[in-house]
């Protein structure tokens, strides 16, 4: 478990990080998610320590971390880089030595992982002679190369194409299936919505919300709900505390003043005959940020 | 977090850090055909400069003189001259007028001429013939010159080349190395990974290896060459000097290498690289150039062989015309390590201050802050 506690940064004068306290669980998906500017690439520097924070520590399982800790760390960068003229190979098996394993099993990691993201067949290329979405592959190889405790991704989909998101999202989500916490961030919440089971929504420096998906949803959920039954749904307009808000002969979207109203509804509903749905309507993940952010 | 799979992660020690690092950059080096070829043309060139000096060392053929009748016994005492036999003194001027000789002896009609002989030229006086055949009065040197003049400036010069052609090539390519991890941001992964200070050492050490085995390389190929063209006398004298020459370069190569990566650190594309570094290339041109105009000045020879940066060149100098008492280099090696070890500290804080800084280029007193 990396916890993360009262970090506080500025630069100079300008403050980009306030209090700034979330928690990673053992095997969770964390998104993290903000606007640019909004101090996830600050944060995710100082978890792993190529920054130092004003304030506030990083600990794992209670105890704060220590340099030889972060060996155990796979970090993307936001800025990507490798040797543009290091072989892609031998670039990932020297990475996997820095972080302190033997040269045999750096090799047999670097041929298993370039064989899982589909690279194995460009693994004697210099990184500057592949594409773009090769080199993210080969980044995002680098990262998990010393078969990493913890993962810290920043960005770890952009400039991918859609079949590589999803060899990416697979190997992901089997780290946090070993039980790894997974820190990742992105812009793309259509992703961080089907990948993550936590969520972090950092804005001007500050935790704006921080839970499980489904909580959050929960918590920002709308009293809309939406019904269709086998017959006419003209009925809920005399219901009291219901607003309807569109009506279609049996399909009808009203919101309900309390839950018990809402629940007043279903039970005539199934008096009346058989429902065929009944449900309230979830936010998106773009609209929870929004309403958070704002 | 216990699973069974996965490989133990003992972290590397700072030593194995620096290792790995250096190992790299080695590798990097012996990959890039560049640094190959300039490696071969400056071996090529150092053995050259050997082969020429003993090709011209033995082709001081004789001067060609025509004689005639008794001035035959004068002339062959001297042993300095190609001797033409001519019957008379009338051929003996055809030969110097046809150019087969330089010049012609000939017994002399003055009966008061000291050595009874005359000298024929074409259009101007023949001095080495005169020379040779004057008496000279008797010489007496005071404190004569360990070295001949020429030589001394040779040799200064050679350590002047090789110290400035090694310092430049590979403080360059430190300050590229630098300044690729910075602008490809792979630094950030390095040092999530590793200490900064580890990169650092690893970089230099790497680099002064093979700078080191550079000068080696030269040092032994010129050894070599010597022996082999026969001029062990020479190889004697300067043997000495080509040993201290790379003890000295040795230290004063990494008090360079640790101010190349120190400046390189501060900007962040290879564009920059040049006019952050300059003030360093500075400091490695000036022992060059002072060698080039004052390896004749014992004065200006005795401050350089103490001041760091013009110590690697300096003192070769000045063991080689015998000009250090036996102690001197000791304690001007003492003050280079000082040195070395001091620019190492700074030069590690500019460079774990101005890493992570990319775009414009970091201030001194930025890079020096905390």
């Amino acid at each position: 478990m990396l916890d993360i506690r009262g970090v506080t940064k500025s630069y100079g004068a300008r403050r980009v990080l306030t209090d700034v306290s979330f928690t990673v669980g053992d095997g969770r998906m964390t998104g993290f998610v903000g606007a640019n500017g909004a101090g996830k690439t600050t944060t995710m520097r100082i978890i792993l320590g190529v920054l130092s924070p004003d304030s506030g520590t990083v600990l794992i399982d209670g105890v704060p971390v220590t340099a030889s800790d972060r060996r155990r760390f796979g970090y993307m960068p936001e800025e990507r880089g490798l040797y543009p003229k290091m072989k892609v190979a031998e670039q990932l098996v020297y990475l996997a030595r820095l972080h302190g394993l033997s040269p045999a099993s750096a090799r047999r990691n670097t041929a298993d992982l370039l064989a899982r993201l589909g690279l194995d067949a460009r693994a004697g290329d210099t990184v500057e002679s592949l594409s773009l979405g090769n080199q993210q592959r080969a980044q995002i190889a680098a990262a998990l190369v010393h078969d990493p405790e913890f993962l810290v991704l920043d960005e770890p989909f952009s400039g991918l194409d859609p079949l590589a998101v999803e060899v990416v999202m697979t190997v992901l989500a089997g780290f946090a299936a070993q039980g790894a916490p997974v820190l990742f961030s992105s812009h793309q919440l259509d992703i961080v919505e089907r990948l993550c089971d936590d969520l972090v929504i950092i804005a001007d420096g500050e935790i704006r919300a921080n839970g499980s998906r489904e909580a959050l949803r929960e918590q920002h959920s709308s009293p809309r709900f939406e019904i269709r039954t086998a017959g006419d749904t003209g009925w809920i307009r005399e219901v009291p505390g219901i607003t309807v808000i569109d009506f279609d002969g049996d399909f009808a979207i009203f919101e309900a003043e309390t839950d018990v109203a809402s629940q007043d509804v279903l039970h005539r509903a199934v008096a009346l005959g058989s429902v065929h749905t009944f449900s309230q309507q979830r936010p998106t993940l773009a609209t929870i940020f929004k309403e958070v952010i704002a | 977090m216990s699973n069974a799979t996965r490989p133990v992660h003992t972290a590397p020690t700072f030593a194995q850090s620096v290792w790995l690092v250096s190992n790299r950059e080695i590798s990097a080096r012996l990959r890039s055909k560049s640094f190959l070829i300039a490696t071969g043309i400056l071996l090529l060139l150092s053995m050259a400069s050997v082969i020429v000096g003993s090709i011209a060392s033995q082709n001081t053929s004789l001067t060609k003189v025509a004689v005639v009748g008794t001035a035959i016994s004068v002339v062959e005492d001297t042993k300095a001259f190609d001797v033409v036999e001519a019957d008379t003194v009338a051929d003996a001027e055809a030969l110097v007028r046809d150019g087969t000789v330089d010049a012609a002896v000939v017994p002399s009609t003055n009966a008061q001429s000291p050595l009874g002989i005359t000298v024929i030229a074409l259009d101007s006086a023949p001095t080495d013939v005169l020379g040779t055949l004057s008496v000279s009065p008797d010489l007496k040197i005071l404190d004569p010159a360990e070295q001949d003049g020429f030589l001394a400036y040779l040799v200064s010069i050679g350590f002047g080349i090789i110290f400035l052609m090694s310092a430049t090539t590979f403080g360059a390519t430190i300050a590229q190395s630098v300044v690729e991890e910075k602008q490809t941001r792979i630094v950030e992964i390095l040092m999530s990974t590793i200490s900064v200070r580890a990169l650092l050492a690893g970089k230099v050490l790497g680099n002064s290896l093979m700078a080191f085995a550079q000068i080696v390389s030269i040092g032994l190929l010129v050894s070599v060459g010597l022996a082999v063209t026969g001029q062990r006398v020479l190889l004697g004298d300067v043997g000495p000097a080509i040993v201290w020459f790379a003890v000295f370069f040795a230290f004063g190569f990494v008090l360079l290498a640790a101010l190349y990566a120190a400046t390189a650190s501060m900007v962040s594309r290879q564009e920059d690289v040049g006019s952050a570094t300059s003030p360093v290339l500075f400091l490695v041109m000036i022992p060059y150039f002072l060698v080039i105009f004052f390896n004749d000045n014992p004065f200006v020879l005795a401050i350089m062989s103490y001041v760091p940066f013009s110590a690697p060149v300096g003192m070769p100098v000045r063991i080689f015309l015998g000009q250090a008492e036996w102690w001197e280099p000791v304690l001007s090696l003492a003050i280079l390590a000082l040195s070395t070890m001091v620019v190492i500290v700074i030069g590690s804080r500019i460079y774990s201050n101005a890493l992570l800084r990319m775009g414009a280029r970091v201030s001194f007193r930025e890079a020096l802050h905390r």
